[in-house]
């Protein structure tokens, strides 16, 4: 009898909308649904029995109760393995998917499997404990992600030898598995090690075998020592601009970014009075271009600074778009934010992110 | 970015709604927001609700800058 696949999506995948319908509820629907075909497809002995859907909005911002609201749906029905996405480089498609393989795989002990784009939050944060695929950075390399990641999958589910993170092309989950070599000297740890240390000494590559690894950890800053008399300056990754986007920064994967005068403004006016708007093409503009303080608080900072308890706002707030956008790119940005931070005397910063 | 700046010694804190995304890239201080679409106010609560949340989390956050911390601090909002 062929095996059971539940399979997980968000509402984009789905076809129920996009950033307009993030906010959806799971629900789950027999069979497959859009790209779970393909899945069901690349499966060998298993089909899709069953397709989870989920908003990105709904699983990021109360991703307890999501997750626990699937898990039930799914606890009384047969499942052999469970596969979320290809996400690839949707950020919070790739937590979400993280998250729920990672539950259903504790609860249930089935294999789980998803595939992301290696600049996206969810490798670091699930690659130890759920096989992440090396995904593509965009849904043009579905037929590329999934064959990928189902042969992998149907090996399992056949019960035969994998190769390894390298090899089958997952994150390495810092897991060492134990296998067992040809009986002879040649492989021996002794003599594995002693190759290595001759190569290290003549100067050649090699590779160890127990890669330890790094963590980039910032030393954290000392805290402002009065705020009375401390300046403070606003910065996001919002996309919050002026109506015109003056510095034509990109509403995906930006490149650009821009800073803007708010020396002589007690709020940030909206965009239907021709004031300020987000272009960030990751979330549903509707509530920032209405109100652009929810995302930058100019008002809230205005009032700190009426009271007393800050001393002065930065002149400035700056503004990049943080969805899809590499960390090589939003560290660069940052780094040339600086000199205008240091020449406003900036004591500390205020970033926010959506 | 929030590391870019800390490291040239600002301290900064990261006001943002998926916290464990924020933990594990590694931002030391953080104050948690609402949503993603409207971080610091849900416009389908009243203006001063609003007004209200937004006042209260953002000043956390600027406590937070003035407060040492020797690790990774998520501070706790009330509204």
């Amino acid at each position: 009898m062929p095996k059971s696949v539940i399979c997980y999506i968000n509402q984009f995948f789905a076809g129920v909308g996009g950033e307009e319908k993030a906010g959806i509820e799971p629900y789950i629907v027999e069979g497959t649904l859009g790209p779970t075909m393909a899945i069901d497809k690349a499966l060998k002995d298993a089909n899709v029995t069953y397709t989870i859907v989920c908003g990105d909005n709904f699983m990021g911002s109360n991703t307890e109760e999501a997750v626990d609201r699937i898990i039930k749906m799914i606890e009384d029905k047969p499942m052999d393995a469970f596969v979320a996405g290809p996400a690839f480089q949707a950020g919070r498609y790739t937590v979400a998917c993280g998250a729920i393989c990672k539950a259903v795989q504790e609860k249930f002990h089935v294999p789980a499997v998803t595939s992301f784009n290696e600049e996206t939050p969810g490798v670091d944060m699930y690659k130890k404990d759920v096989v992440i695929f090396k995904g593509g950075n965009s849904a043009a390399k579905m037929r590329k992600d999934v064959p990928k990641m189902i042969g992998y999958l149907n090996k399992v589910l056949a019960g035969e030898p994998t190769l390894g993170a390298d090899a089958e092309g997952y994150f390495a989950r810092g897991m060492r598995k134990e296998v067992f070599l040809e009986n002879k000297h040649e492989n021996t740890a002794a003599a594995r090690g002693v190759d290595m240390l001759l190569k290290k000494i003549k100067g050649e590559p090699y590779q160890t075998e127990l890669v330890i690894p790094k963590r980039d950890v910032v030393p954290i800053a000392d805290p402002i020592a009065d705020l009375s008399k401390a300046t403070v300056a606003l910065v996001t990754s919002g996309g919050i601009v002026p109506v015109d986007n003056p510095d034509r920064i990109q509403s995906a994967s930006a490149t650009r970014w821009g800073r803007y005068d708010i020396s002589k403004l007690d709020a940030l006016p909206n965009r239907a009075s021709n004031g300020f708007k987000t272009i960030h093409a990751g979330y549903d503009p509707a509530a920032a271009d209405a109100d652009p303080n929810v995302c930058v608080p100019v008002d809230a900072m205005r009032a700190y600074e009426k009271e007393g308890k800050l001393g002065h706002l930065h002149e400035y707030f700056y503004s990049t778009v943080g969805t899809g956008t590499t960390e090589g790119e939003a560290a660069r940005m940052a780094s040339e934010m600086i000199p205008f931070l240091k020449e406003g005397h900036v004591d500390g910063i205020i970033l926010t992110s959506t | 970015m929030v590391k870019v700046f800390e490291r040239a010694g600002f301290p900064v804190v990261h006001m943002c709604n998926l916290v464990p995304v924020s933990t594990t890239v590694g931002a030391n201080r953080i104050v948690p927001t609402i949503s993603i679409p409207y971080p610091l106010g849900d416009p389908n609560t009243p203006k001063e609700e609003q007004w209200k949340l937004r006042y209260h989390r953002v000043g956390v956050a600027l406590d937070a800058l003035a407060t040492p911390i020797t690790e990774q601090t998520v501070f706790k909002v009330k509204i």
